[in-house]
């Protein structure tokens, strides 16, 4: 301390010694230039396919996202038809997220008050908490047969409707919703429990008026950003649900489309062979319905994660 | 002890109801009647139905799974076009290579990758461009798989069809790049550039997390000391977020493990043992193997498909108790919880 504020008018050593304090090891220097060049490129290097994707999706969705795409099915479209668009797939997708948001939401959230406010410590909440993190590693195909499997006990092998899909989904949503709303719930302030229970306010009002109260941003959030993280799953849906070219409002009885399997299914259909005096042919009109599917799905997720975080932002209250 | 006195005391008010009531009340620690009990109940029940639903994962894939796991092999190949193994292992075996093979590579060129990210938002970005980068890798977590898949299989396998044809030329004696390189691009090789740019951003996000969770005295007192900005984070970042690091890792490993549509929309699928991978049609993966046969698959293929998705189902469930094993072993002395 003394030494860096006041030198001592030191003996000889003193000038080699300050010197080999002041500069910097060579080797040393350059050790850490190299590493933060490559900590930098590294950066780069991620940022470039992601960039790309972003740009890709966006430059060849845009030309035939339009309003006729958004409103038609594919009903009665063939070969390279300049015909077709993914109404179809939109209702599907919105209607089977739905019923799996409407699932997983009581089942995560009375979970996640269950391990906050009463677990504490029981085997049971360690129990619980335990196949939570298992719950979030099962893959999404794996929810597909899932689903396929326990419907087909019900109601024999074979079934394919939107609500078998509603099931897959909501065994993916459960954990995601269960770990962020425990993570808000923890979050609230214990005196803001007490202190309703003091008032004699009766446990489960104290949960529903001062607890949820309270931290309804964050879980809005939470299931907000569940839902994006769900939406976009392909291969549960696939298996379960299958596909259609047509409008299907039933959830409850034959095939639905879903914009993910739309993507998918366009793409697997690939180029369509055209004859040379076909002047309306589009050789690759599959490819870019399914380029323009990718980016309305892309712009559905943007927009749920923005909501999402914008939620917690405007109704967060305010502590102090 | 002396503080259940006053308390038992208090039930002499002449609201309270009796002793015997009071006595259960201050044992169980709730204020239960009523709505409390019925909420109480309901909510526990909701912590069981994960129980539930776990157990009937299980059970209901091993029931589904029975026909397929106790049939006879030559039965197997008889009734289902696809199967072309002696025996359900045999037929398994491949998959489970070509899964895990998968996996090891897209880990293997994610994890130095997102390391660095993650050190370069938490340490070496300005803190007002990291918090934007720290959303956009976010963000970027959310981006469906398919879409990952379409531009994997039209705008990146064809861009990297001269750069492995290259590989293939100049380092074909290494066994992994051997073989005839595919012209197509749709090798194992380009499978594991796509799922390690999915799984970057998980990857990324808990590294960060763990990162900037180091105590900020132990970074201050190694550039006291001297250090440069690489040996502050050598010696204080990195150690102490090791276990973050091994954990993150390996929940992306179980996310490339279960991904399906990006490995079936890009790779040209066989069923070998093979580490060429440059070569069309050698490996599948589990997961692109049952989203590609099941729509068409008869009873006997349904059945055995699940039996392969029971096999994922177990594999990932490894992978991801041993993350979080390692996560709770080392849970004081690290940020990674």
């Amino acid at each position: 301390m003394t030494t860096t504020t006041a030198p001592k008018p030191a003996p000889e050593g003193s000038a080699s010694l300050r010197e080999l304090l002041q500069t910097n090891d060579a080797k040393r220097r350059r050790t850490d230039v190299t590493m933060r060049v490559l900590i930098t490129a590294a950066f780069v290097l991620a940022m470039l396919p992601l960039l790309s994707l972003t740009y890709t999706v966006v430059s060849q969705g845009i030309g035939r996202l339009d309003g006729y795409f958004l409103m038609n099915s594919m009903r009665g479209v063939f070969g390279g038809m300049d015909a077709g668009g993914i109404y179809h797939a939109i209702v599907g997708t919105l209607q089977i997220t739905l019923f799996a948001a409407l699932i997983s939401v009581p089942i995560g959230l009375l979970t996640a008050i269950y391990l906050v406010e009463y677990g504490g410590g029981k085997p049971l909440a360690k129990t619980v908490t335990f196949l939570v993190d298992v719950m979030t590693g099962i893959p999404s195909i794996v929810a597909g047969l899932f689903a396929y499997a326990l419907f087909a006990l019900l109601l024999g092998p074979g079934a394919k409707f939107g609500f078998i899909g509603s099931v897959a989904l909501s065994v993916l949503m459960i954990p995601v919703v269960i770990r962020s709303s425990e993570e808000m719930l923890r979050l609230v302030p214990n005196e803001l429990r007490e202190a309703s229970l003091a008032l004699g306010v009766p446990r489960w009002l104290t949960i529903l008026k001062v607890v949820l109260r309270t931290s309804v941003a964050g879980l809005t959030t939470g299931v907000m950003l569940a839902i994006a993280r769900v939406i976009g799953e392909t291969a549960p849906l696939l298996l379960t649900v299958g596909v259609i070219d047509s409008i299907n409002f039933n959830l409850f009885e034959g095939r639905m489309m879903t914009l993910p399997v739309y993507v998918y299914r366009q793409y697997a259909q690939g180029l369509v062979p055209c004859s040379a005096d076909d002047a309306a042919c589009i050789p690759d009109i599959n490819i870019q319905r399914a380029w323009a599917a990718a980016l309305t799905l892309f712009l559905i997720v943007m927009l749920l994660n923005l909501i999402g975080r914008l939620v917690t932002r405007w109704f967060a209250p305010k502590i102090r | 002890m002396t503080s259940t006195q006053p308390r038992t005391a208090g039930s002499t008010d002449p609201d309270a109801p009796p002793a015997g009531t009071t006595a259960k009340r201050l044992k169980s620690g709730h204020g239960d009647r009523g709505g409390s009990r019925v909420f109480r109940w309901v909510s526990t029940g909701a912590g069981v139905l994960i129980l539930v639903i776990l157990a009937a994962v299980a059970i209901f894939l091993v029931q589904r799974a029975w026909p397929a796991i106790t049939a006879d092999p030559e039965e197997l190949a008889s009734r289902i076009s696809w199967f072309r193994a002696d025996s359900l292992l045999g037929f398994v075996g491949p998959l489970v290579f070509g899964t895990l093979l998968a996996a090891a590579l897209a880990l293997l060129i994610a994890t130095p990758i997102a390391i660095g990210i993650a050190l370069f938002i938490s340490h070496y970005a300005p803190r007002r461009l990291a918090n934007a980068l720290g959303y956009v890798v976010d963000l970027l977590a959310a981006i469906p798989s398919v879409v990952y898949g379409l531009w994997g299989g039209l705008v990146l396998s064809p861009l990297v069809t001269p750069v492995w044809q290259w590989l293939g030329d100049w380092f074909g004696w290494i066994p992994l790049f051997g073989g005839s390189v595919s012209p197509t691009g749709r090798v194992m090789m380009t499978v594991g550039v796509v799922l390690a740019v999915m799984i970057l951003p998980i990857i990324t996000a808990i590294c960060r997390e763990v990162f900037l969770q180091t105590p900020r005295l132990h970074e201050e007192a190694a550039l006291a000391l001297g250090a440069t900005q690489w040996e502050m984070v050598r010696m204080a970042v990195l150690p102490f977020a090791r276990s973050g690091i091994v954990s993150a890792a390996m929940l992306g490993m179980g996310r490339a493990l279960g991904e399906t549509m990006a490995v079936l929309m890009i790779l040209s699928p066989g069923f070998a043992y093979s580490f060429q991978l440059l070569v069309a049609g050698k490996q599948q993966t589990i997961a692109a193997n049952i989203a590609a046969q099941f729509p068409e698959a008869n009873q006997t293929g349904v059945a055995t498909l699940i039996a392969t998705g029971l096999a994922l189902f177990v594999i990932t469930l490894a992978v991801n108790m041993a993350a979080r094993a390692i996560v709770a072993r080392r849970k004081d002395f690290s940020g990674a919880n």
